[in-house]
């Protein structure tokens, strides 16, 4: 299988990015790691006149460790993500994530940015994304601005960045004192990708939950936070019953759909027993 | 359109349209036919090559991606035929091959996961196997090669045979 022909241009640097696209318009396609982009040109599903490879941006590489958050450029692979020791320390629900994205092959390859920008409703970072309450920003040429990840997130494949933006790099609060994390994923057994994916994050503080935060990817269109079991938690002593309980909660508002290899209803069984098994992992760790 | 990558340390240039796609730039290109194409679709790992180092799936990377770096084929592995790489060497003295296809891709993952850790349990060499599919052996002589491997290569002078 071979791509539609395009014309390939490379970028040097961010400005240089921002022009070409500005100048190319909605006929262009930015590239980054390309394994999401490369494989849907190659089926034909997409057919962009010209490619703009960011792959050589220097200014969307790195993970930098700010005071209050982790900077994580555009461009940073899943590898990357899963042993920097930055994202390990203060976001390992993220390094977590990364981990449990495609092979090796595909973690050597695939950017976190591509990712977000991609909005596939099974892929693995919306939910921590969502759950960690990070912003993503963008760049055109008319500026800067920030979106925040429960913004950013509007459909199937569909995010809140224009096609003239370049998600820059996302920002990622410091983990505080006292949170446990898990990232936990049904992997559809041939594709990898999230049939469910659970990322939760339980803040405790004198043996009562002061903060849950949990989102699901890949069960509907888009990730979304769990907002019943979030309330469920909040101010209890976490024992097994009541994370038991909450969890029942997990399919309230997820929109599950039908899909040849699992159902609606399937999905809806699965994101209460991953709920259950991810917030029972979280509240280990957060001890 | 003109594109430079070094392949098993040579330096080659050829003018290849901007579609092209790696393993047909190493295949047809350049007459590399030891990575194979088994999918064309990202998902079996025969395709699978060294990009400045990391293992990657050549079906699913443009040519001119690889622009100006580094590419390791299955070729670039052996000064020559009496002398294997150590994990060329374990495959075939563990009988991880049946049919062969997926062996280029294997072994090239193998390098990677390797690298990464030198003494991976079986466990964890069947988790870095995830990318790479095998009609054939059932996996489990191709992870016997791969803990035979290692433990060669953690002893140096058995593991003179290259990279
Ligand atoms: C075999 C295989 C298995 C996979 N398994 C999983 C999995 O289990 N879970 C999972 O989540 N994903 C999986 N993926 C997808 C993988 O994670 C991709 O790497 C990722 O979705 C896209 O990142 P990329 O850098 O390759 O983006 P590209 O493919 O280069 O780009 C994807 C889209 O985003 C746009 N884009 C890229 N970068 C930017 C930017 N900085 N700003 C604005 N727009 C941008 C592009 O124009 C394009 O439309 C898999 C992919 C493959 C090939
Ligand atoms: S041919 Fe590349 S992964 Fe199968
Ligand atoms: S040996 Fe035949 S596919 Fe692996």
């Amino acid at each position: 299988m071979i791509p539609a022909a395009f014309e390939y241009v490379r970028a040097h640097n961010l400005s240089e990015a921002v022009s070409l696209l500005a100048h190319h318009g909605d006929n262009a396609k930015l590239l980054a790691g390309g394994h999401s982009l490369l494989p849907m040109m190659k089926m034909r599903l997409a057919q962009p006149a010209t490619l703009i490879d960011i792959g050589c941006v220097a200014e969307l590489r790195g993970i930098r460790d700010d005071i209050g958050s982790i900077m994580i450029g555009a461009l940073t692979t899943h590898d990357e993500l899963t042993a920097n020791a930055a994202v390990l320390s203060q976001a390992p629900l993220l390094a977590e994530t990364a981990s449990r994205v495609g092979d090796i092959q595909v973690r050597n390859v695939g950017t976190i940015g591509g990712s977000l920008a991609h909005a596939d409703p099974a892929a693995d970072y919306p939910a921590a994304v969502l759950a960690l309450e990070a912003t993503v920003h963008l760049r055109s040429a008319g500026g800067e601005r920030a979106v925040a990840a429960r913004d950013f997130f509007v459909d199937l494949m569909t995010t809140a960045a224009r096609p003239d933006e370049i998600l820059t790099h996302l920002r990622v609060p410091r983990r505080p004192p006292g949170q446990g994390w898990c990232y936990m994923k049904l992997p559809h057994p041939a594709s990898g990708y999230a049939m469910v994916g659970l990322a939760a994050l339980v803040t405790i503080e004198g043996g009562k939950c002061a903060d849950a935060r949990l989102a699901i990817t890949g069960a509907g269109p888009k990730a979304v936070r769990l907002t019943k079991v979030e309330a469920a938690l909040e101010g209890k002593a976490l024992d097994d019953a009541t994370i038991a309980s909450a969890a029942q909660q997990a399919a309230d508002g997820i929109d599950a759909t039908d899909e040849l290899y699992a159902s609606a209803t399937y999905k809806n069984h699965i994101a209460k027993v991953y709920a259950k098994r991810a917030l029972a992992k979280a509240v280990e760790r957060a001890r | 359109m003109k594109t430079t990558v070094t392949v098993n340390g040579v330096p080659q240039t050829r003018d290849v349209e901007p579609r092209t796609l790696l393993i047909h730039f190493l295949r047809d290109a350049l007459g590399l036919t030891g990575t194979h194409i088994g999918c064309d679709t990202s998902n079996c790992g025969a395709c699978t090559v060294l990009w400045n180092r990391k293992a990657v799936k050549s079906c699913t990377i443009l040519a001119a991606q690889a622009d100006g770096g580094e590419i390791t084929t299955i070729e670039g592995l052996a000064p020559d035929p009496a002398h294997l790489h150590p994990v060329q060497q374990a495959f075939w003295d563990e009988h991880g091959l049946q049919c062969g296809f997926c062996t280029p891709g294997m072994i090239m993952v193998s390098l990677d996961l390797l690298k990464r850790n030198p003494s991976p349990t079986d466990d964890e060499i069947r988790h870095g196997l995830d990318g790479n599919l095998c009609r054939c052996t059932g996996y489990q002589h191709i992870v016997n090669a791969i803990r035979t491997a290692a433990q060669r290569m953690r002893v140096p002078a058995v593991a003179a045979g290259g990279d």
